[in-house]
């Protein structure tokens, strides 16, 4: 990682990009994933793995991950690393909490937006224009921003009609849409439990049913960034401010603006998540993002920094969450889970010739799965640290396979970086 | 641009250049005049202002007073932006490419084709693949620059340089990072360009490379432009005095002190890089107590890696190294400091000192764990302290006080407590690289001095140096590198700089 | 370490004293906006401050985040982010707190059961610190994204062990879980404070014989010249004989170490046992704090307390009708505006040295040998 400081240990860890893999081979992945959930179904009876309800409650639950990680996205591929999320969604579950429960859910996304735009903006002008340590910055935020929340919180929702000094009142949700006629029928199919036709419905259904055009508009900001990041002129000098700001920089883009910019829509993205939280909840409360900024930091770090892995990280970060909800039984089959993807990581780590961590990951598979064969199941306690764990052993094991911006981090100052 | 019909413009002109920064004037009264359609070479020691008069001539910053004309026009540039709307393209010493990303999209940054609101792929790549046909440059558009060798990065930013459209080309140290057949294939294309009617603004401090490739040569000292000569009536040695503003100090040895106990034997070391190319490739010698042993190369040559692998920074593939009958090859950085190695190394920022700490501190670093700087696991400062005034006394660093930041010292004056430093607790080997670059002329003449009296003193010395007079004047015994192998040896008595220069680059054997 | 000239400790207060000023500005604005009286929230902390329970409590609060800071400060000492005091200090609070309070302890003489539940409490917190570590030197992942990772982690960890069926129990008469009762053979007694019922921790001497450590460590040992050297420049350590991969383990389990002791004051001195109410947060804060106080010993003790008081006033502040949390708004204020502070006054002394050496010698240098 290039966060600034120490590069000490980073020489262990030379990227070994393996080529471009193609959709097909995502396809693949995908439905080898879901082959590989309906063997755990027959095995282990947990049916609410690939349920219509779980995938639902987990693209809930994902949807403010994404974009939590869409905003570190945002910021760091123009060379800023922001920690600060946590901060800026507070801010945007305060803001939607203010707006939506007087001028309903889409002036509340509006106004969280704005309210993590303050949060951005503060991020650029302490890192960009003072100078500031990033991680620094970021850790202040993070202090002022729920104090901030609380403070608003208790001026103006104390004395509302529903609400207290730590929650706002209710917030209607935002509308929610179904393909009409398909979700009965893939509901037909996933009640006969068949082997992998019923997993595909369950989690078809899960997708089509009951969406709220809040998640619909996640998806297209997902797309949009990776449009705009990857094939626009903006997009590449925004990035090119995140490589190699010194390169941008003598070919004349202002690598301050790219930079302000990127934190714009970096809190605009993490009030986005922040909004989108209290609105499918009903209403702000105090505490309610629960380190879901750090989730999002995690999901990014996970997807390579790219939009389409970090969409793939939260989903599954959700899909942990969801299942957690959803009771043990499904939540211990996650173990065995787990246990099988290490075993992934060691076979290919052995073919790239790192014994050593093909060993560790092997060792580490093998744990879970004793994990799971030796128990019923697993405490609740422990399913919310599944999102940190697995992005310690993606680091941990697959590191070499990460392609950080190579500048995110450094303070940069114009006419310095030669 | 519109050019002027009957007699041409040149194609920049500098009048009266001066920059000042808070403490420092950079640049005053530059004057240099660049013939359209030619190649000028800047020529200049480190420190003597041309870096700042290109980032003038480029927009990165304002002169405080004088003219810039290009094409006969007068121009202001602000920025980059407007240096290279005026046809002006600056490829950096230090590669200016995002590795992360495509050749293409380093190309185009900043300028890119539009296509609706996006970008169009399909054009920039027809124009990219246009140019580097058109100047032999082969550059493919979809490699990752991560990918890329040296010499095709640095056609990477001529191609950069030339898609903005720029019709005056500055190359800044282009040959500092090359091996000997890139500086050729770069020659080659920057006559291409030429012959295309481009000028190339060609900075450098080789005169060997400045005077087979210059159609004019302007001369900088001290922040000015103090000759334009051409190459046809200048000798290497003229244009070193010129740059230089004296009769070059001779570094020279009196009588041998080589005995013949050997303290530093080096047997077939060998270091692969990261990217698994073999930087460094089976060097053997031995260094014995009293003589120095000088090691020539155009930089680049796996002279980095060997002083690292010495060092115990660099860990080696193959081979074994022996200080004073013990082997440490294995030792660490520590271990080889304790056991008498000294380090002037080749960059004092990165290496050498701490900038903001104090002087005393300075003195401490490398040798904390030694008397008069330590005693057991504690520091002892009063002895630190006292040392570090005995070596500005010695050595003559210019300085206020021991307090002060090192970064608030000259160059010349850091290198002097340096060299002081490594000196310092009766070294068996110092490695030197680069001891006396970047240092005024009094400064190198002391430095020079001192590496005299400790040889007499039975110091083994490693000299590696990029000045082949002070190669020869100072060395017992000369050794060549190139593409990391030793390939000749030679007797500094009778060597001239010629033969030096032709066994560096390869083209004296057929190795 | 600089001579202490009249201008140089003018200029390094310039830059405290200035954020504090903006902070108080900027909270004042704030209040005036929010249509609440600046005056009166003055006026409710200093009426705060006259009571001795105050103070006792500030100077408890400060016990705390002094060490948090400290923890802090050896990693910014050689540029590395323990991000991660926070779970460090949990994990290490809670399982310290299980042992003190088992049944087997109540037979071991309370200086040595304490000196256990300290040394346990430092073994977990480097063992939760060296994770961190190991990642970093063996795979060159960012201390700063482990440690949040870990910081989560723990988080869940902590939740899981303090379950009656593993580590806690049920307080009786309240909902409230807890780790076991440390009884009074394993209790440090605090000290008296005039005119108030709370005591100061006392363990407060354990505060400051860790700054002292700390402040003898980094200015007269080799270990902590090294450790600044690291933090200077990485390359030049290195070539100074210096591993840094080594001195990344070291520093990262001495860190740990003193995060582990962040809980004990509390834990020994009025918990007596490790519930859900420790307060989360506390590494930030040590981040805010040792940020403060530059990392200097005397400089983290006097934003400890600064902290502290701040922390202790606001409370008066809900009961004069002002959302207490105008003060964690000051405090985020004061880390960012001090960090911006600092970093324009070193670029200014920078300038300003190199003008005065340049002037001392007669003699103007060029550009390369001042920026290269």
């Amino acid at each position: 990682m290039s966060v600034g400081g120490l590069a000490v240990g980073l020489e262990v860890a030379p990227a070994d990009r393996g080529k471009r893999l193609s959709p097909w081979v995502y396809a693949l992945v995908a439905v080898a994933a879901l082959v590989v959930l309906s063997v755990v179904r027959l095995l282990s009876g947990a049916t609410d793995l690939t349920s219509a309800g779980t995938v639902q409650a987990a693209l809930t639950a994902a949807v403010p991950l994404a974009m939590a990680g869409l905003a570190g996205l945002w910021a760091e591929r123009a060379g800023v690393v922001n920690i600060g999320l946590e901060g800026m969604m507070v801010l945007g579950t305060f803001g939607a909490g203010y707006a939506g429960y007087q001028w309903g859910p889409w002036a509340g996304v509006v106004f969280g937006l704005l309210l993590g735009v303050v949060g951005g903006l503060l991020h650029a002008v302490a890192t960009v224009t003072f100078g500031v340590d990033h991680i620094i910055s970021g850790v202040a935020i993070n202090l002022l921003a729920p104090g901030a929340a609380l403070f608003l919180s208790k001026l103006y929702f104390s004395d509302a009609p529903g609400g207290g000094q730590k929650q706002s009142p209710r917030i209607s949700d935002a509308p929610k849409v179904t393909i009409p006629g398909l979700s009965s029928l893939l509901a037909d199919i996933e009640a006969k439990r068949w082997f992998f036709v019923s997993d595909l419905a369950g989690v078809l259904r899960g997708l089509t049913t009951e969406v709220s055009l809040l998640t619909l508009l996640a998806v297209l900001v997902i797309v949009g960034t990776a449009w705009v990041l990857w094939r626009t002129p903006f997009g590449l000098r925004l990035r090119s401010c995140g490589e190699s700001p010194a390169a941008a920089e003598s070919l004349g883009v202002n690598v301050y603006k790219y930079k302000y910019l990127a934190l714009v829509a970096s809190g605009a993205f993490a009030g986005l998540g922040g909004a989108f939280l209290a609105v499918s909840s009903g209403q702000y409360r105090d505490g309610q993002t629960g380190g879901r900024g750090f989730i999002g930091l995690a999901a990014m770090i996970f997807g390579n920094w790219r939009p389409g892995g970090l969409a793939t990280g939260a989903g599954l970060f959700g899909y942990t969450d969801a299942m957690a909800l959803r009771g043990s039984s499904a939540v211990h089959a996650l173990l065995l889970l787990l246990g099988i993807a290490l075993v992934v990581v060691a076979v290919i780590q052995y073919r790239s010739g790192h014994q050593l961590l093909s060993g560790v990951a092997a060792a580490l598979g093998v744990l879970f799965g004793y994990w799971y064969f030796s128990t019923d199941e697993v405490p609740p306690e422990l399913v919310g640290a599944a999102p940190y764990v697995v992005t310690l052993l993606v680091l941990g094991l697959a590191a070499q396979r990460l392609r950080p911006p190579r500048h995110a981090g450094e303070p940069y100052r114009r006419g310095q970086g030669v | 641009m519109p050019h002027q019909a009957d007699t041409p413009a040149p194609a920049v002109e500098l009048s009266g250049i001066t920059k000042r920064f808070p403490g420092v004037i950079a640049n005053s009264d530059v004057n240099i005049t660049v013939r359209a359609g030619t190649v000028h070479a800047l020529v200049g020691e480190n420190g003597a202002g041309k870096s700042t008069l290109m980032k003038i001539l480029y927009g990165m910053q304002p002169p405080d007073e004088g003219t810039i004309a290009v094409d006969g026009h007068p121009v202001s540039f602000g920025s980059p932006a407007d240096a290279i709307r005026a046809g002006i393209g600056m490829v950096h010493q230090h590669f200016m490419l995002a590795d992360n990303l495509t050749v293409l999209e380093n190309v185009v940054l900043g300028s890119e084709p539009r296509k609706g609101l996006g970008l169009d792929f399909a054009a920039a790549r027809a124009k990219i693949r246009q140019i580097s046909d058109a100047y032999g440059l082969g550059v493919r558009p979809d490699r990752l620059v991560d990918d890329l060798g040296v010499g095709e990065r640095q056609r990477v930013e001529i191609l950069k340089v030339l898609y903005r459209g720029a019709r005056t080309l500055i190359l800044d140290e282009p040959t500092a990072v090359l091996v000997p057949q890139e500086v050729d294939e770069l020659f080659g294309n920057l006559r291409d360009l030429k012959a295309e009617g481009l000028t190339i603004l060609f900075i450098s401090h080789k005169l060997d490379e400045v005077l087979s490739v210059a159609d004019d040569i302007t001369v900088m000292r001290r922040g000015t432009t103090v000759a334009s000569v051409s190459p046809s009536g200048v000798t290497a040695r003229k244009l070193a005095e010129l740059m230089v503003g004296s009769e070059l100090p001779v570094p020279e040895l009196r009588e041998s002190t080589v005995t013949d106990q050997a303290v530093l034997d080096v047997r077939g070391l060998t270091v692969v890089g990261a990217d698994g190319r073999t930087v460094l490739d089976d060097v053997s010698f031995t260094i014995h107590a009293g003589e120095v042993l000088g090691i020539a190369g155009v930089e680049g040559n796996g002279q980095a890696e060997l002083v690292e692998a010495l060092m115990g920074i660099r860990v080696p593939t193959a081979g074994k190294i022996t200080l004073a009958d013990r082997d440490i090859t294995r030792a660490s950085t520590r271990h080889r400091r304790e056991a008498g190695m000294g380090y002037v190394p080749e960059d004092r920022h990165r290496q050498g000192v701490l900038l903001e700490a104090t002087l005393w501190e300075n003195r401490v670093l490398g040798h904390q764990t030694r008397p008069p700087n330590a005693r057991g696991p504690l520091l002892d400062r009063r002895g630190a302290k006292a040392d570090t005034r005995r070596i500005v006394e010695e050595y003559d660093v210019r300085t206020p006080g021991i307090e002060v930041n090192a970064a608030a010292l000259s160059g010349g004056n850091q290198q002097k407590l340096i060299v002081g430093r490594e000196m310092s607790g009766d070294p068996v080997v110092l490695i030197a690289s680069h001891p006396t670059r970047g240092v005024d002329v009094g400064a190198q003449a002391a430095i020079w001095e001192h590496i005299r009296r400790a040889r007499a003193d039975r110091l083994a010395v490693l000299l590696i140096s990029a000045d082949l007079d002070e190669l020869i004047g100072m060395s017992d015994t000369l050794a060549v590198i190139l593409r990391g192998r030793l390939v000749a040896d030679h007797d500094p008595a009778t060597v001239t700089p010629e033969q030096l220069g032709s066994a560096m680059t390869g083209a004296g054997r057929e190795d | 370490m600089r001579k202490l000239s009249p201008r140089s400790v003018l200029l390094g207060l310039a830059a405290p004293v200035g954020a504090l000023v903006f902070a108080l500005l900027v909270c004042a604005a704030i209040l005036a906006l929010t249509g609440k009286s600046p005056a009166d929230t003055i006026d409710a902390m200093a009426t705060a401050t006259q009571r001795p329970r105050t103070i006792a409590n500030s100077i408890n609060s400060a016990t705390t985040y002094y060490l948090a800071a400290v923890a802090v400060a050896i990693g910014f000492k050689m540029k590395l982010f323990n991000i991660g005091v926070d779970g460090q200090y949990r994990m290490a609070a809670m399982l310290s707190a299980a042992l003190a309070g088992a049944t087997f302890m109540s037979g071991v003489p309370q200086f040595l059961r304490i000196a256990m539940t300290i040394v346990a409490a430092m073994l977990v917190g480097a063992a939760w610190a060296g994770l961190a570590a190991l990642l970093k030197v063996t795979r060159g992942v960012s201390e700063v994204i482990s440690t949040i990772m870990l910081n989560a982690i723990a988080t869940y960890l902590v939740s899981y062990l303090l379950n009656p069926a593993r580590l806690a129990q049920a307080t009786a008469g309240s909902n409230n879980i807890s780790t076991r009762r440390i009884d009074a053979g394993g209790q440090v007694p605090g000290l008296p404070y005039p005119g108030s019922t709370s005591k100061v921790f006392g363990l407060i001497f354990l505060a400051v014989l860790v700054g002292v450590l700390y402040w003898f460590v980094l200015s007269r040992t080799r270990f902590g010249f090294e450790l600044k050297a690291t933090g200077l420049s990485e390359s030049a350590a290195v070539a100074s004989g210096v591993s840094v991969k080594r001195m990344v383990v070291y520093s990262m389990l001495i860190s740990g170490a003193v995060a582990g002791l962040v809980g004990m004051p509390q834990l020994l001195g009025s918990s007596y046992g490790y519930a859900l109410d420790f307060p989360p947060g506390l590494g930030f804060i040590g981040i805010a704090v040792a940020l403060l106080g530059r990392n200097h010993p005397v400089g983290m003790a006097v934003s400890a307390l600064l902290w502290g008081y701040l922390d202790n006033t606001a409370n008066s502040l809900d009961v004069a009708g002002i959302p207490r949390e105008i003060v964690a708004i000051m405090q985020g204020v004061i880390v960012l505006s001090v960090v911006a502070a600092y970093e324009l006054v070193r670029r200014y002394r920078v300038r300003a040295e190199q003008q005065e050496v340049g002037r001392a010698l007669g003699r103007t240098k060029t550009l390369e040998e001042v920026s290269s």
